[in-house]
């Protein structure tokens, strides 16, 4: 099998030689360039925003600069997945232009649980001020390792533990607030009183926001017929998609869901002409035909405080929530949708009760 | 459990579960023709993301369905040309150039994604082609008639696939290649012609798949299979590398899943049991090769690279 | 001529190892380039990539920590295609063997440390032993193709995984405090790997994936069953002229090669910064996709048991390296994988090359060695007596 005759290919293998020892000088420049910058660049606390320049960043500058106040966020899907990432991802870049001088850096995709631990270790090690650790799962890796850094603060959601520890925030979100008011507008909109929700996986924040959803729709209206698909995958779009396809074929009019994945059901939903509540995200841009409201999750009311506690001498070990009251989940309509007022304002109403007390979601 | 047994919702389980199964039959039917030949492609996955991405750009640009599926083909191409190379004329290890390339695939149609069109942006979908008066059959009708194209697209390729391997001096070819190289090759047949040929269809193919589905679902999102290229490879060997086979493989899968779907809708399979529920395509099928047992035997020339004068 | 030869042995023994390296660069080029393209400075990425491999303690505590389940399931991987088996069911092996190691610690809480560890791992083992024997069974006695039904059994994992997790393993905290986060509580101390030094992460982790590695070595090459298993794979049907089980064989080396992968889990659950199981809903987000990984190390390492190690080291390293790389210049995580995959097909690609580098070495008139049915190469390791020339 081997075409290796000495005579044979000496020409051939005379220039493999040469390729394979140019690449060899190649690789060693780049190993020398990367070693003899060591000393030039202050290791680690090197804040790189993230249009990065190559020179070593310099901390001088205008007179009353103050240090950058230094985030990282850590998360499981991608910045941009109109979903759970996002929010997190958009809410700190609104920090980011209220507060001016925050240094953001992200790690997103990790749904590698020890790749995130290993993230979270290494940001905080760099000094960063704020790790956000924007993943239930990350919460036991996170108890091990910010006792390791005093110094750090870290905030972990969706989760309400603190572990006793006093550098650690928890953060949620109340979703079943918002999915109750919308479950509310879609029994009030729904003709055929078949109401679809299609979820990932029955856990935390999604199950939070089904139930939420359910009880609204049944408050509305006792005899609707709510179909509750959980796919049990964060991922899977299609199957999202057929999720909603059989929740249609049983005649569901109204639909809501939550997730990344989701993404598949809500054009099932522009097809047939069903109407869509979305959460995490404002979803209008997914089906501006048939999406009626979002709830939109404006961590940003949270981080704030964190951030304000962190500056005033407390790294952590408090709880916070967003929920409508604070103003941490809008109801954000599509304006482009024609929602009848008497409707509208059941969810208005809805929004009042829940604030004020007298409506419990039941979760 | 009556709900279940009514005729609509029976009619829509099988509709949904022949578009579950189109992507499978798209890929696995370019993975028969690689396999069949000798090589073994862990790829494919990759390819699809990438063609679906295509695909999915393409549409969202131009609003063009079939520009779409064109752009699928052509990623599909190239990727096929690359994996050609690397397995056949290069004569790497095949099971694990497969497994980079996934990989590849996976992260450059994210990256590309979030650089090129950041948040899901829906698209156009394909055309849903009612066939005249055949639709209207009760039944049947929707069932069979009144799919997207794309469905009829990949049902169509199965004979055509079936006829190519086994009517056509081409497929004679591409057999004997996958069953013995040597002889083949000492009848003038040109193996790494064949392989190159069969390689260059599976990445096709596999990128037809990816497109299909995107344009589909009229989304794109990272990881949009979801791993369905391997369930796609599995399929190749369930079909006992025939068109035929791999058309049943894939509706297998497909209706197990749609089924599952609809009894987790009507809430006949609850929560707390959907786990076992989502094992049972996977569980299904290895049962029904069982049973189906080993008639068939692979390709001998499975996965050996080949170069003559050996 | 003596001397012409001497010298190009030592020149082709030299240019087969440089082969994979240059591959690993060549690779890494193409991602210099997607990294200007994303407005990043590549040199200062590849930096990056460096320290975070290999560029302090830490870091290098780190990539040892990334290699030890590459290390794990390329060991088993190598035994598995000694014996001709294709084994692409790692990724649930690890699941399984990891769940039966969380189950047994969460059953026997009051075991002391020292039985408590070996017990874990014992259970590790098992329980991706299982998972390998059933597609060793299925294809032995079955016909069903391995590749078929590990992939499916893949999917079975995992649903598995989330079930347990979710339901009867779950953290009882979890239920009070109304997250149901799919977690196990923290798990026994005792079953937390030792540490190494006294370090906070260091563990005795990777010490036993090289023992791993060496046992399986003296396995392939110093047991009459290793003798059997490579039997089999060279040319099963001498094999079973001369009398060997072939069927039996076959489930064995799936066997094993499952154990590995779920020692490997084992270790990933008992070794992790958390000391619990945790799962995100998918394979990967508990292995790191190390299933796959493994197999590459393996063709890293010519398919020996020892040179895997060298191999899952500097693949660790290449896998750490990109997430720093990530940190510091701040690309979509999804740069790194692409660039992972390159890497892969690149030193794939090359692998002939540096093949024929190696065989060239040996002998220049050796006589052809029997291929094994996957096309693969015995490749120059520390050559086993008996072996014959090119392994």
């Amino acid at each position: 099998m081997n075409q290796d005759h000495a005579v044979h290919d000496e020409g051939g293998t005379l220039k493999k030689h040469r390729l394979t020892k140019l690449i060899v000088v190649l690789a060693l420049a780049l190993v020398a360039a990367a070693c003899g910058d060591v000393d030039t660049t202050t290791t680690a606390g090197e804040a790189e925003t993230t249009t990065t320049a190559g020179e070593a960043e310099a901390t001088t500058t205008t007179a009353a600069e103050a240090e950058p106040f230094r985030i990282a966020i850590v998360a499981p899907s991608a910045s941009n997945d109109l979903a759970f990432t996002q929010s997190i991802v958009d809410a700190v870049n609104v920090i980011k232009s209220e507060m001016g001088n925050v240094d953001l850096q992200v790690t997103d995709g990790t749904f590698v649980v020890e790749d995130a631990a290993a993230a979270i270790r290494a940001y905080a090690d760099s000094g960063v001020d704020l790790v956000i650790a924007h993943g239930s799962q990350y919460g036991g890796s996170l108890q091990e390792i910010a006792p390791d850094f005093p110094d750090t603060s870290f905030a972990w959601g969706t989760a309400a533990d603190t572990f006793g520890l006093s550098n650690v925030f928890a953060y949620e979100a109340a979703s079943d607030e918002g999915g109750y008011v919308m479950g509310v507008m879609g029994a009030a909109l729904s003709e055929s009183n078949v109401i679809g929700i299609v979820g990932p996986v029955e856990v935390g924040d999604a199950k939070l926001y089904v139930d939420g959803f359910k009880a609204g729709v049944l408050a509305q209206n006792p005899d609707a017929e709510v179909l509750v698909n959980y796919t049990d995958s964060f991922s899977d779009v299609a199957l999202a998609s057929e999720a909603a396809q059989a929740q249609a074929a049983n005649g569901a009019d109204v639909m809501s869901g939550t997730a990344q994945m989701v993404v598949g059901a809500v054009t099932v939903a522009s097809d047939q002409g069903i109407l869509w509540f979305g959460t995490q995200a404002n979803q209008t841009s997914l089906a501006p035909n048939i999406v009626v409201a979002s709830q939109v999750y404006h961590w940003e009311v949270v981080l704030r405080d964190i951030i304000a506690k962190i500056e005033a001498g407390t790294p952590g070990g408090e709880y916070f929530k967003i929920d409508l009251a604070n103003g941490g989940e809008v109801i954000e309509y599509n304006d482009g949708f024609d929602l009848p007022a008497d409707v509208r304002q059941l969810g208005e109403d809805a929004i009042a009760g829940i604030k004020d007390g007298s409506i419990t979601t039941g979760s | 459990m009556s709900d279940f047994f009514t005729t609509a919702v029976l009619v829509a389980t099988a509709a949904s579960g022949v578009r579950l199964a189109v992507p499978l039959l798209f890929a696995s039917l370019g993975e028969t023709f690689g396999q069949r030949s000798g090589v073994l492609n862990l790829g494919v996955d990759g390819v699809m993301l990438l063609g679906a991405f295509g695909g999915y750009y393409a549409v969202l640009k131009t609003g063009n369905v079939w520009l779409g599926l064109l752009i699928g083909i052509v990623v599909g191409l190239l990727l096929g040309v690359v994996s050609a190379v690397i397995s056949v004329t290069l004569r790497a290890e095949q099971g694990i150039s497969g497994i980079g390339i996934y990989l590849f695939g996976l992260g450059m149609s994210d990256l590309l994604f979030q650089k090129l069109v950041g948040t899901p942006l829906p698209i156009t979908k394909f055309p849903k082609l009612n066939i005249p008066r055949l639709s209207d059959i009760p039944v049947i009708g929707e069932l069979l008639f009144q799919h997207s194209i794309v469905v009829y697209l990949a049902f169509l390729a199965v004979p055509v696939g079936m006829y190519i391997i086994n009517k056509t001096t081409f497929g004679m070819n591409i057999r004997a290649v996958g069953e013995n190289p040597e002889a083949a090759d000492s009848l003038g047949v040109s193996v790494s012609r064949i392989r190159y040929a069969t390689v260059i269809i599976g990445g096709t193919l596999a990128g037809v798949a990816g497109a299909s589905l995107a344009i589909d679902l009229g989304i794109f999102q990272q990881n949009l299979t979801n791993a369905q290229g391997f369930i796609a490879i599995a399929l190749v060997y369930f079909g006992a590398w025939r068109p035929v086979g791999v058309m049943l493989g894939s509706l297998l899968y497909g209706f197990v899943n749609a089924i599952v779907l609809q009894l987790k809708t009507l809430a006949i399979i609850p929560p707390d049991q959907s786990n076992f529920a989502a094992m049972a395509p996977a569980i299904i099928t290895i049962l029904a090769l069982v049973i189906v047992a080993r008639r068939f035997k692979a390709p001998a020339a499975l996965t050996k690279p080949y170069s003559r004068g050996e | 001529m003596t001397s012409a030869v001497t010298k190009r042995r030592t020149q082709s023994r030299y240019l087969a190892f440089l082969i994979p390296v240059a591959a690993v660069v060549a690779a890494l080029l193409i991602g210099a380039i997607m990294l200007v393209a994303l407005g990043a400075n590549p040199l200062e990425g590849f930096r990056e990539l460096i320290k975070g491999a290999f560029g302090s303690k830490d870091a290098l505590i780190s990539t040892a920590l990334k290699a030890t389940p590459l290390l794990f399931v390329g060991v088993g991987i190598t035994i598995a295609f000694r014996a001709n088996v294709i084994n692409i069911g790692g990724e649930g092996q690890m699941v399984a063997g990891a769940l039966l190691a969380t189950i047994t610690a969460l059953s026997l809480p009051d075991l002391p440390a020292w039985i408590m560890l070996p017990a874990v791992l014992i259970a590790g083992l098992a329980g991706g032993a299982l998972w390998g024997a059933v597609p060793g069974a299925l294809k032995a006695y079955f016909g069903v193709n391995e590749i078929l039904s590990t992939i499916m059994l893949n999917v079975v994992a995992v649903q598995l995984m989330n079930y347990l997790l979710r339901g009867p393993l779950i953290d009882p905290g979890e239920i009070e405090r109304g997250t149901r986060i799919p977690q196990t509580e923290r798990l026994q101390g005792g079953a937390d790997l030792p540490l190494l030094f006294g370090d906070g992460r260091f563990h005795i982790g990777p010490l036993v994936a090289i023992l791993a590695a060496v046992a399986a070595y003296v396995l392939l090459w110093r047991t009459p069953l290793g003798y059997r298993l490579r039997a089999v794979g060279l040319n099963p049907d001498a094999s079973k002229y001369a009398g060997i089980p072939v069927k039996r064989t076959i489930v064995l080396a799936l066997t094993f090669s499952g154990a590995m992968a779920g020692l490997a889990g084992a270790v990933l659950v008992f070794g992790s910064e958390s000391h619990r199981m945790v799962t995100d809903g998918s394979t990967a987000g508990f292995t790191g996709s190390a299933g796959f990984n493994g197999i590459v190390a393996a063709l890293f390492g010519g398919l020996h048991p020892i040179w895997t190690i060298p191999a899952s080291f500097l693949f660790g390293g290449l896998l750490v390296g990109g997430n720093a790389m990530q940190r510091a210049v701040q690309v979509p995580s999804a740069l790194i994988l692409a660039l992972n995959g390159l890497v892969v097909v690149f030193v794939v690609a090359t692998d002939r090359y540096r093949k024929r580098m190696l065989a060239r070495d040996v002998r220049v008139d050796a006589p052809e060695p029997l291929a094994p049915a996957f096309g693969w190469r015995p490749t120059d390791g520390p050559a086993p007596s008996g072996e014959g020339d090119t392994s």
